[in-house]
């Protein structure tokens, strides 16, 4: 009960880029774990916009079914505009 | 309205000596807070309060112009020379009293530097409007505190009110009227003390019915407290006289 | 049953993510580690947090509230790659307070003067950084995330107690003759920081194996010294060895032997400050107690009920 929850913390570092995870801490709510990360995780003027997320509320893909959920991308190539040849001479494509 | 110079430097000393010895109670708590992420949070709030006094007293030396340094100033000044208000000058060994003495006095500030800002001495304007931005996050995190204590358990409760019922005495110094004041202190009262005192509602904490204390810190005159505290502080530097560190 | 095992992990990515499989003696030595390395940082912040109230000028105040407050960070990022191992870091903080897990006994020597900063910074975060770099390249993907982050505040830290040193020694001769009695001090226990030497230091060949350790406590003591005799050339201060000399042939500086039976005796807790590091931390912790419960009542009372509760 007295032991604050584990938050996870985004970072966007600036206008353009997506936010990025950067770590944890605890808060016992969402406004201090908000506070806490700029504290914590902006000294240094890494960010312009923060995340925070409890860190329960993650699902995570299990890495025991990583063969299942990931290797099936494996041969499908066409995907990738390299599989394809392209006559020598030809632009733009 | 033209200050003479001898009130001005009176004045921004008021001011940089608000803040340096809140930030010098301040940094007693880095390893001592009831959390680490507390810990960082106080250290930081203590940081803006540091860098606004040196800014101060570099000010305050300039309008001196006897060439007396941001260090001459906090490190050579006897207690009867320093200008800052009881408020922040008492032990500050209890989260509750920090957090009591955070609102009251951020508030104050934030209210004094966006005056400040827009004031015709522009140095003492660059200066508080870059310290208003930080003021207003002090405000918050004293806001935020206020309200988990005072309506958090029944022992945070008691405490935050006690708290409150100590420091109250010495919120009325900061409303006097002051010698070269650029900004009427009065004028700030009612606006302070409503921000002030809603916080303390929502925290359903009650806001004290206290007489103020003498006060005179302005005008040199200070609790015992002071001494003790530039003892430590400026031990070392006097120890040395005229060397560079 | 895991798909992937664990030596495959090590073997082909070189990195190990919280969710994968791993032996329990890996996980063991990892939380034992990590654990320990939070609690250094937060136990540091004693020793220079003794000299804030003092520093004698505005500008070194400033700097060294950073820096220990840095060291508050360092702690709160290895306490959460701990963390991803599956443990609370309260249990940690609690091990931490019982005296179950240890923390550098680095910590555990006094700061006497203002030069004790310097030479902390120096020496100590030196010597630091030098065990620290190659941590992150370790295969645990949390800690070496955190170890990345830690080292790049670090630089500063050392930087900082350098300029500290320097400035004292090349100022009054009472400055000078500071700055040399904090050398004399703390460069013995800088170099204890690297550990037992290999042929006495009992996990070290595991942790090697498991990519935790890179390079062994002696590699990583040379290295330190050859980097710091320079150095201290520099500062213009004399190091307390009087074996110290460049050696061609083995291209490295000899020292002299480090006395291990003080480090022995400090880790079992007869240090000059053991006693009070672990009295201000105990003390903290439980003053601060009140306020973390109400902060946790406050956070129940006003929880927002979830969508779709009742």
């Amino acid at each position: 009960m007295n032991d604050w929850p584990l938050w996870e913390v985004f970072v966007r570092s600036r206008r353009g880029l997506s936010h990025v995870h950067v770590g944890s801490l605890h808060a016992p709510d969402a406004e201090l774990a908000l506070r806490n990360a700029r504290d914590l995780y902006t000294r240094r003027q890494e960010g312009i916009s923060l995340w925070v997320v409890p860190s329960a509320q993650i699902v995570a893909s299990d890495p025991g079914e990583r063969e299942a959920f990931f290797d099936p991308a494996d041969d499908k190539v066409y995907r990738h505009p390299t599989f394809y040849s392209v006559p020598e001479g030809v632009e733009h494509l | 309205m033209t200050t003479p110079p001898s009130t001005l430097f009176d004045y921004v000393l008021g001011l940089a000596d608000d803040a340096l010895v809140s930030a010098q109670r301040m940094g007693w708590w880095i390893s001592r807070a009831p959390e680490l992420e507390e810990d960082v949070a106080l250290a930081n709030i203590g940081l803006d309060q540091l860098g606004q006094a040196r800014a101060l007293l570099t000010y305050a030396g300039a309008v001196e112009g006897a060439g007396r340094t941001e260090d001459d100033l906090a490190y050579l000044r006897d207690d009867r020379e320093f200008r800052n208000v009881w408020l922040v000058e008492r032990p500050q060994a209890d989260f509750a009293v920090t957090i009591a003495r955070l609102l009251v006095l951020a508030t104050w500030q934030s209210e004094l530097y966006v005056a400040l800002a827009s004031a015709s001495d522009p140095t003492l304007a660059g200066v508080a409007g870059k310290a208003v931005k930080e003021v207003a996050y002090h405000v918050d995190h004293a806001r935020l505190w206020t309200l988990r204590l005072g309506d958090g358990t029944e022992v945070s409760h008691l405490r935050m009110q006690q708290a409150l019922d100590a420091e109250w005495p010495y919120v009325e110094e900061l409303f006097a009227p002051t010698a070269g004041a650029l900004v009427d202190p009065g004028a700030l009262r009612e606006g302070v003390l409503g921000r002030v005192e809603e916080v303390v509602v929502a925290a359903t904490l009650s806001v004290p019915q206290v007489a103020p204390a003498i006060g005179g810190g302005r005008r040199g005159l200070h609790t015992e407290h002071l001494g003790h505290l530039l003892a430590e502080m400026q031990h070392l530097h006097r120890s040395h006289p005229g060397a560079v560190w | 049953m895991p798909n992937v095992s664990f030596d495959d992990l090590l073997a082909d990515d070189g990195r190990v993510e919280p969710r994968d499989p791993m032996p329990d003696g890996y996980r063991r030595t990892l939380v034992r580690q990590i654990a320990q390395h939070a609690h250094s940082e937060i136990i540091g912040m004693q020793p220079e947090g003794n000299w804030i109230s003092r520093a004698p000028s505005l500008r070194r105040k400033a700097i060294l509230m950073a820096k220990v407050q840095d060291e508050a960070g360092h702690g709160l990022y290895l306490y959460a790659a701990a963390e991803t191992l599956g443990v609370d870091r309260a249990d940690l903080l609690d091990q931490l307070h019982t005296g179950r897990q240890k923390y550098s006994s680095i910590f555990n020597y006094p700061t006497l003067t203002w030069a004790d900063v310097g030479a902390i910074g120096w020496l100590v975060d030196g010597a630091a950084i030098v065990n620290q770099v190659p941590l992150c390249r370790c295969s645990y993907g949390p800690y070496a995330r955190a170890m990345v982050r830690i080292c790049k505040e670090e630089s500063f830290h050392q930087r900082q107690g350098f300029e500290i040193l320097h400035t004292l020694s090349h100022g009054t001769p009472g400055q000078r003759a500071m700055a040399q009695d904090a050398v004399d001090r703390y460069w013995w226990p800088a170099l204890m920081m690297f550990g037992p030497p290999d042929d006495d230091s009992p996990h070290s060949a595991q942790s090697m194996a498991w990519g935790i350790k890179r390079f062994s406590n002696d590699d990583l003591r040379q290295r330190f010294v050859d980097m710091t005799v320079p150095q201290a050339e520099a500062l213009d201060l004399t190091l307390p060895d009087p074996e110290i000399r460049w050696n061609d042939e083995r291209g490295h500086y000899d020292f002299g032997e480090v006395d291990f039976g003080e480090l022995t005796e400090v880790i079992k807790g007869n240090g000059p400050c053991n006693r009070e590091r672990m009295a201000h931390r105990l003390r903290a912790h439980e003053d601060g107690a009140w306020v973390r419960e109400a902060a946790a009542a406050y956070a129940a009372k006003h929880a927002v009920p979830e969508e779709g509760a009742a």
